[in-house]
């Protein structure tokens, strides 16, 4: 069974169609890329997915539930967690706390037994730490536990914003180029990043990118989106000879 | 973390020798009345702030209401002790009530949308409130509501250190970071599974409801209660003690109001002096210091546990 459906999905911004009837289809354990040139529709398609824009059309079915117009936050109790394409921290707050916030669906406590300090509370912060930490020691972020977040370099809150997504506990991972902005060994440590934890985390995972090799290294499937339509779909050895791809992303060829 | 530390003992034992000088002093009459009464104003507003900071400082909605929640609390509970000859206690937590059930009124509409709308509805929530009351002559009207005084140093004090360390321990929980976490971002907290309305009426509500229980105090050491004296702005006053505070400390926030009332106390002779002397305080710390005394940093006796114990 698909543990993603999307049909006929559309979205509309007053006349403008950012996406126009998507068909998807994402089986368990699988590893797909989502790809397209600036303006494709890309983002408009994970925030559709993830509940921020309610669709104009069409069905979303997520592990056999359709969720069109649920709110992102139970979208996130499903199993569908996300990063986000221009980070999206709390920049403020330790990066372990970034962490807890996203574990905080999983708490075990109430808000009075928090406020009165009764002992379900140090139970249940103790829990959160030690499970905060590990998610951390993932992404080698553990000995920066207790800074700002805002103050991280580049590429480690981009790992952090995947720490925390991860922190949710998902069967389906969304990542918004993830690679934005990093160079090639950290693409390359990326990868295997991302490999890994599909397998650690028995995990779904769609990802956005613009980084060729990286898409091309680790997709099994490749969607093709352009002005809001699916043009192309496949292995990324199909793609990369697919005309319409080629066409989309060079131009038409001069005769 | 544990509850049993030489952090919070040493705590309770500052707490105690604070209430104890002030209480001793007040009985042998080495303090005067005047600063009496301005150390209990102190710790109404200590109230006052430190709720508004939940609100606006933690949770990042901007509220200008905060009086009209205290008047509520102060209305409502002299309601319970005077009309219904009722105890002190249950006036205060009657007032507490009404407030909270007030905020979640205000804060369930406004508070589903983004942007600045708590703001624009709590301004006028609280005019609405002060003219109500200005007309209802059941409660005193203009000329104010007689109410006996029953609250003194021990209540006001005690009744201020619980509410500080309940919102305290709100704050440094699951629940307050999942507030603090509307403030940073609240698209990113909506996709991690944070019910963003939910704990921005939650903190609103909690907010709401000391106010109310600031304004029972008040109005029942005050003799007398006014509409007047719940303007909107005594809801500047105390927005400006959080921001002089500053936003996300509640140290910060008991400094503020510390600082403000004791000054507002000693300005007292010279009204038209006052303003002037806050405003220009205010800029000064615009200019020297934007994120207010504290900034979002606590003042902790942290470094008396080990390490492990925090």
């Amino acid at each position: 069974m698909a543990l993603l459906k999307v049909e006929n999905l559309s979205k509309s911004f007053s006349g403008l169609k950012a996406v126009s009837n998507l068909e998807m289809e994402i089986k368990e354990g699988e590893l797909i890329g989502l790809i397209g040139p600036n303006g494709a529709g890309k983002t408009t398609v994970f925030n559709l997915l993830t509940g921020v824009y309610v669709p104009t059309e069409g069905t979303i079915t997520f592990q056999g539930k359709k969720m069109n117009g649920l709110p992102p936050y139970k979208v996130s109790y499903l199993g569908m967690a996300r990063t986000f394409q221009n980070i999206r921290l709390f920049g403020d707050l330790t990066v372990i706390d970034n962490v807890k916030i996203a574990y905080h669906q999983h708490v075990s406590y109430n808000t009075l037994t928090g406020i009165l300090r009764l002992p379900g509370f140090f139970k249940g912060e103790a829990e959160m730490e030690q499970k905060a930490y590990e998610f951390l020691k993932i992404f080698g972020l553990h000995e920066k536990a207790n800074e700002l977040a805002k103050n991280l370099p580049y590429g480690q809150q981009r790992r952090l914003e995947i720490a925390r997504a991860l922190a949710t506990k998902p069967s389906l991972l969304l990542l918004d180029e993830p690679a934005a902005g990093m160079n090639p060994q950290e693409t390359q440590n990326l990868m295997e990043l991302i490999r890994w934890i599909r397998k650690e985390f028995n995990l779904t995972i769609l990802l956005i990118e613009h980084d060729m090799s990286l898409v091309m290294g680790v997709c099994e499937r490749i969607y093709v989106l352009d002005y809001g339509m699916v043009i192309a779909h496949g292995t990324p050895d199909e793609i990369k000879t697919n005309p319409k791809v080629i066409e989309a992303y060079l131009g038409e060829e001069a005769i | 973390m544990k509850l049993f530390n030489l952090k919070n003992a040493l705590i309770l034992a500052a707490l105690i020798a604070v209430y104890a000088i002030v209480q001793m002093t007040a009985v042998a009459g080495t303090l005067s009345p005047f600063y009496l009464m301005t150390l209990v104003l102190v710790c109404v507003y200590i109230i006052l702030s430190v709720s508004l900071n939940l609100i606006t400082g933690y949770t990042g909605q901007l509220a200008i209401g905060h009086a009209g929640f205290m008047s509520i609390g102060a209305y409502a509970s002299a309601f319970i002790v005077v009309k219904m000859q009722g105890s002190l206690i249950s006036g205060l937590l009657f007032g507490a009530l009404i407030a909270a059930i007030a905020g979640i009124i205000i804060g369930v509409p406004t508070l589903r949308l983004r942007g600045d709308y708590l703001a624009i509805a709590t301004l006028g929530m609280g005019e609405i409130v002060r003219i109500i009351l200005l007309n209802t002559d059941y409660l005193g009207g203009a000329t104010g509501f007689s109410v006996p005084k029953s609250v003194d140093w021990t209540w006001a004090f005690w009744i201020m250190v619980v509410s500080v360390v309940i919102i305290r321990n709100f704050i440094n929980s699951s629940h307050g970071r999942a507030c603090i976490s509307v403030r940073e971002n609240e698209i990113a907290a909506e996709a991690m599974g944070i019910n963003t309305t939910k704990y921005k009426v939650m903190a609103f509500t909690i907010g709401a409801m000391f106010a109310g229980l600031a304004g029972g105090l008040y109005a029942n050491y005050m003799y007398i209660i006014q509409p007047m004296s719940f303007s909107f702005l005594k809801s500047f006053d105390i927005l400006a003690m959080v921001v002089l505070g500053g936003l996300g400390s509640i140290t910060g926030s008991i400094i503020g109001a510390g600082l403000m009332t004791i000054l507002s106390a000693y300005l007292a002779n010279f009204p038209e002096m006052r303003m002037v002397i806050i405003a220009v305080l205010l800029i000064l710390l615009m200019i020297f210091r934007p994120n207010g005394i504290m900034g979002n940093k606590e003042f902790k006796l942290n470094f008396l546990i080990s390490k492990k114990e925090r």
